[in-house]
C-alpha cells in the first residue's frame, strides 16, 4: 500500500486549465511518480468520482459552476480518509489571506512547475486539512448538503430539499424522492439557509418554494392550529403557536 | 527663514494662477443643441423671470400675473435664440470664446427686439414693457446664463473632468488576465498556432486597456476590441460561450467612450456564462434609431449565484462616463426578465466627421 503512487484528480471547469495541469503533472513525474485518476469539471462530478475510486490528492479549482471548490472540500472532509486538497485559483484577492492564515494550500494560476511539485510533496506528507481551517475559508452558503453513507459522500442539492426536521441527534432532510439523515444542528442550518427556508416549528424548517399554502385545522379537544401544505407531497407540517405569525408573513 | 517660505508660497500661487488661466483659455461656448444645456437654460431663465416678477409685483397675489407676462416674452425669446444658436453652432465654434459671447449677446438682442415688435403688433398699446426694458431683461438673462455655463464648464472641465475620466477608466478584472495567460499556456504545446493568435489578441486588448482612454473612439474600433476579448474567452470556455452579433445596421463611425462595451461583455461572461455548465448565449444588438445609437446586450441571469456589488460598480462607472461625455442625452438601463439580464444604452449619434 505504501509503495503505490498517489492518485491525483484534477477538478476545473475550464478544459484548457485542466490540460495545462496535466502537462505540468507530466513534467513532475520524474520527481514525483503518481497515477492520474482523471478529471472533473465541477465539484459535484469530483465528489462522484472520489466516491467511486477514491483519490489521494485533489487539485481543486475554486470558482466553478454547480458546486465551487471550497464547498467541495468541505463535503470531502466527511470521508473516513479524505484526500489532500490543493486549491488552484486565478484570483489573487483578500480571500487568499485567509488561506495563508489557516495553512490551506493553494496554487495561483498560471501554476509554476516548482510550486506544483512543492505542493504535491507537501500534500503527501501532511494530508489532513483541518476542518476548522476549512470552515473559516469556506464560509459561504452551501449549494449542497452532504451525508455519509457507507463511507461515500452523498450530496443532496439544497434546491431539492422540501423540509428539514430535527429528530433526536439528527436532522431529517426530505426530498421528493427520499429522506436523508444529517448530523448537523437545525439552529445552524436555519442561520445558513434563512433566505430560502422558513422556520414553522421549533423542530422544522420548510423550503419556501415548496410551500403551496396553509390550512387551519380545528380538532375536537385541542386548540385550532395551522398546517403547511406542500407542493407535490401529501404531508401536512404543523405550524407551532409561537411561529404562527409566518402564516401571515408568507 | 520666513521670507523663504513666503517666496515659495508666491511661486505656488503663480503656478496655480497659470494653470487656471490655461484652463480658462480652453473653455468653449455651451452647446445649445445639447438637451442638458437646453433644460438648464429653461430652468434658469424661468427662475430669472420669477425674480423679475417678484420685483415688479406690489402684492403677492400679483406675482402670478407678473410672472406670466414676463414668461410670455422670455419663453419665445429663449426658444428662438436656442434654435438660432444651435443652427449657427458650426459658425460659433470657429470664433474665439469672447467674440462668441459677443455674437450670442447680439443675437439675443436682435431676437428680443423682433419679439417685442411682434408683441406690439399683436397687443398694440397693451404691451407691458418698453423696448429698453426688454433689452435690459434679455441682456441680464443672457449674462447670467452664460456666466452659469462658464462656471459649470470650469467646474467640470477640463482638469477635473479629465481627472474624473482617468479615475473612471475601465479596469479589467485581474482574474481575466491570469485566466487568459493560463489558457494560452495550455495551448503552447498542443496547438502553438492557436496560442500565437491568442497572444496577439491579448496584446492588442491590453494595449487599449493600458492606453489613455479619455478621447472618444469609433464604434467599429470598440467592436473589434470586443471581438478580440470574446475570442479569448471562447478559447477558455469553449462551447459554454455562444455569442450572437446583430450589428449589420450599426453605424460604425459613431463616436463612443472607449471601453464602454468591453466591460459590459466581461460582466456578461462573468455573471451569465461562467456560473453555468450549459451553453450561455450573449446577444449583442447595435443599431441607429434617428439621431440615437442603441446598444442592447443580453445574457443569461442566474439568481442563485449573482454577486451584485461588482456588477453595480461597473454599471455606475459606465453611467458616469456616459454622463461626462454626453450629459443628459445618454442613458444606461438594466433589467432582469425571467432568466435574462439586459443592458440598454442609448446615446446621441455623433459621427467622426463632425
Amino acid at each position: 500500500m505504501a509503495n503505490l503512487p498517489p492518485r491525483i484528480l484534477i477538478v476545473d471547469d475550464e478544459s484548457p486549465a485542466r490540460n495545462r495541469l496535466k502537462d505540468l503533472l507530466d513534467d513532475c513525474r520524474p520527481d514525483f511518480p503518481f497515477e492520474l485518476l482523471g478529471e472533473a469539471s465541477n465539484g459535484r462530478e469530483a465528489v462522484g468520482m472520489i466516491n467511486q475510486v477514491g483519490a489521494d490528492i485533489v487539485l481543486l479549482d475554486i470558482r466553478m459552476p454547480i458546486m465551487d471548490g471550497l464547498e467541495t472540500a468541505r463535503h470531502l472532509q466527511k470521508l473516513q480518509h479524505p484526500p489532500a486538497i490543493v486549491f488552484t485559483t486565478a484570483l489573487d484577492s483578500h480571500a487568499l489571506e485567509a488561506f495563508e492564515l489557516n495553512a490551506v494550500d493553494y496554487l495561483l494560476k498560471p501554476v509554476r512547475l516548482e510550486r506544483l511539485l512543492t505542493a504535491l510533496k507537501k500534500a503527501m506528507s501532511n494530508r489532513r486539512l483541518s476542518p476548522a481551517a476549512l470552515n473559516i475559508v469556506a464560509s459561504q452558503v452551501r449549494s449542497h448538503l452532504s451525508v455519509t453513507e457507507r463511507d461515500r459522500v452523498t450530496l443532496v442539492p439544497v434546491a431539492d430539499i422540501c423540509y428539514m426536521r430535527a429528530e433526536l441527534k439528527y436532522v431529517t432532510l426530505k426530498t421528493l424522492q427520499r429522506e436523508y439523515l444529517l448530523e448537523e444542528s437545525l439552529v445552524n442550518l436555519e442561520k445558513e439557509f434563512s433566505a430560502s427556508f422558513l422556520r414553522i416549528h421549533r423542530s422544522c424548517l420548510v423550503a419556501r418554494k415548496f410551500v403551496s399554502g396553509f390550512e387551519k385545522i380545528v380538532d375536537k379537544g385541542s386548540d385550532p392550529h395551522w398546517v403547511v401544505l406542500l407542493k407535490d407531497l401529501p404531508e401536512k407540517l404543523p405550524v407551532s403557536r409561537r411561529q404562527s405569525h409566518v402564516v401571515k408573513e408568507f | 527663514m520666513r521670507r523663504e517660505i513666503g517666496d515659495g508660497e508666491d511661486e505656488r500661487q503663480k503656478f496655480v494662477m497659470a494653470s487656471i488661466n490655461q484652463n480658462g483659455a480652453s473653455i468653449s461656448l455651451p452647446n445649445f443643441c445639447n438637451l442638458g444645456a437646453m433644460l438648464r437654460s429653461l430652468l434658469l431663465v424661468n427662475a430669472i423671470g420669477l425674480v423679475f416678477a417678484l420685483a415688479r409685483a406690489d402684492q403677492l397675489n400679483m406675482l402670478w400675473r407678473e410672472f406670466l407676462s414676463v414668461a410670455t416674452f422670455l419663453e419665445p425669446a429663449l426658444l428662438a435664440s436656442m434654435v438660432v444658436l444651435c443652427t449657427a453652432r458650426p459658425f460659433l465654434k470657429r470664433l474665439s470664446y469672447h467674440s462668441g459671447l459677443l455674437v450670442i449677446a447680439l443675437t439675443v438682442l436682435l431676437i428680443s427686439t423682433l419679439i417685442h415688435k411682434m408683441g406690439q403688433r399683436l397687443l398694440g398699446d397693451d404691451m407691458p414693457y418698453g423696448l429698453i426694458h426688454i433689452w435690459i431683461l434679455s441682456l441680464l438673462t443672457t449674462g447670467v446664463l452664460l456666466t452659469y455655463f462658464e462656471l459649470r464648464a470650469r467646474a467640470l472641465s477640463p482638469a477635473l473632468t479629465e481627472a474624473r475620466l482617468q479615475a473612471l477608466q475601465a479596469r479589467i478584472r485581474p482574474h481575466f488576465l491570469f485566466n487568459s495567460l493560463n489558457t494560452v499556456l495550455s495551448f503552447i504545446r498542443s496547438e502553438p498556432k492557436r496560442a500565437e493568435l491568442a497572444l496577439q489578441d491579448m496584446a492588442e486588448l491590453f494595449r487599449v486597456l493600458m492606453a489613455d482612454n479619455r478621447q472618444l473612439t469609433t464604434l467599429e474600433n470598440e467592436l473589434e476590441l470586443c471581438r478580440q476579448y470574446l475570442r479569448l474567452e471562447q478559447l477558455r470556455l469553449g462551447e459554454r460561450l455562444q455569442v450572437v452579433w446583430h450589428t449589420d445596421k450599426m453605424p460604425g463611425n459613431a463616436l463612443i467612450p472607449p471601453l464602454l462595451l468591453q466591460p459590459l461583455l466581461e460582466n456578461a461572461v462573468y455573471h451569465g456564462v461562467e456560473p453555468a455548465t450549459f451553453t450561455g448565449e450573449v446577444v449583442i444588438n447595435i443599431y441607429r434609431h434617428h439621431d440615437q445609437v442603441i446598444i442592447v446586450l443580453r445574457n443569461p441571469y442566474h439568481r442563485e449565484n449573482s454577486h451584485h456589488t461588482g456588477n453595480k460598480m461597473a454599471m455606475n462607472n459606465i453611467r458616469e462616463r456616459l454622463a461626462l461625455h454626453f450629459d443628459a442625452e445618454a442613458s444606461l438601463k438594466t433589467q432582469s426578465l425571467n432568466d435574462v439580464y439586459q443592458v440598454t444604452i442609448t446615446m446621441p449619434y455623433v459621427s467622426q466627421e463632425k
